[in-house]
């Protein structure tokens, strides 16, 4: 199971979260966004990219709970919340932004 | 505190690395914490050595799992217990732990310190008055 | 004839580390690795014991190992010498045998 991106071939697990994770790039993000059906824009990537930092930071993906709260405290209420963060992807905020982010499944979502 | 909220210890007494049992405990709590119970964690004997400062994994080849202690406070876990005399035994100061915080919800987020230094004397106290302790 | 001896448990769980201590000859050499190499450094109960026999025997750490753990350079015995995976393959190399302390 893998992904294409620019004439390479990257591998995914089972739920298409990828298995290594220093394959992941700005182009390999959209062509999981793509796969999951969601159109990227400026406020997925914000999302992404915090993400990103998150993990560099704790070497953890967060729990969706965690994410939402994480995202008010760094940019504010209007976006840390559940209805915006779902309407930016709506299979599961975290479920979903880490993959696009090319992380493992959130720890603590079972 | 509602009646069904129990008090979970989650008691951590192996150093990190050598064996699974540091990195399992540390997944289970941030499952655990999931169920919005009243957690803490104990580190004594070799499981203080989880909580160092410093640790880099890039020659062994494993996940360094030691920045995750300090999202805990992110997941509402903010009670760690640290017992003094393993650290001195172990030639460790609280100067040799990183610094693992919280932000309180109810104090206008007010930045506070997770690690607790408690005597043996007193995580006896802390073990006794659980209901539940899980062991890693 | 000498012998490479490895202890990879903390000597703070069991007694591995003492009891090779115990036993090597002088001129063995002592290989810490994994949670073993928490015996090498200065300030535990146990620093004493090591110290004393630094000298008589060489005793070593594996330096992914030390570094794995946060445990800093400056923090081990004197005279207790770091090596890296080629090292351990050159000390396994020059002696006559190895014995795992597990």
């Amino acid at each position: 199971m893998s992904y294409e991106v620019n004439g390479a071939t990257i591998e995914h697990d089972e739920e298409g979260y990828i298995t290594t994770l220093s394959d992941w790039t700005k182009d390999l993000a959209d062509v999981i966004a793509k796969a999951e059906e969601v159109d990227m824009n400026s406020e997925h990537w914000e999302v992404v990219n915090f993400l990103r930092d998150y993990y560099e930071e704790y070497q953890i993906a967060p729990a969706v709970r965690v994410l939402i709260k994480a995202v008010k405290k760094s940019m504010g209420p209007e976006k840390g919340n559940n209805k915006y963060m779902y309407e930016l992807f709506p299979y599961g905020p975290a479920k979903q932004a880490c993959k696009i982010a090319g992380l493992p499944k959130p720890t603590g979502c079972v | 505190m509602a009646d069904n909220i129990k008090k979970f210890l989650y008691v951590n007494r192996r150093a990190p690395y050598g064996t699974i049992y540091a990195l399992e405990a540390l997944e289970v709590v941030l499952i655990g914490a999931a169920f919005d119970q009243d957690v803490s964690l104990a580190f004594f004997d070799d499981g203080v050595f989880q909580l160092t400062k410093g640790q880099n994994t890039e020659e062994i080849g494993v996940k360094n799992f030691s920045p995750t202690f300090r999202a805990l406070g992110d997941y509402d876990v903010t009670k760690l217990y640290v017992e003094q005399e393993s650290l001195d035994e172990r030639g460790l100061t609280a100067a040799d732990l990183q610094e693992i915080t919280y932000e309180d919800e109810d104090d206008d987020w007010a930045e506070k310190p997770s690690l607790k230094i408690v005597s043996r004397a007193e995580l006896s106290d802390i073990m006794a008055d659980q209901d539940v302790v899980l062991s890693f | 004839m000498s012998t490479l001896h490895t202890v990879n448990k903390s000597p703070f769980a069991t007694n591995a580390l003492a009891s090779c201590l115990n036993h090597a000859k002088d001129g063995d050499t002592i290989l810490l690795i994994e949670d073993g190499v928490y015996g090498a450094a200065t300030g535990t109960t146990l620093a004493d014991t090591v110290t004393a026999k630094v000298g008589a025997l060489s005793i070593c750490v594996l330096s992914g190992d030390i570094s794995a753990r946060g445990i800093d350079q400056k923090r081990l015995i004197k005279g207790v010498t770091s090596v890296d995976y080629t090292g351990f393959v050159k000390l396994a190399a020059s002696h006559d045998r190895s014995q795992a302390w597990l």
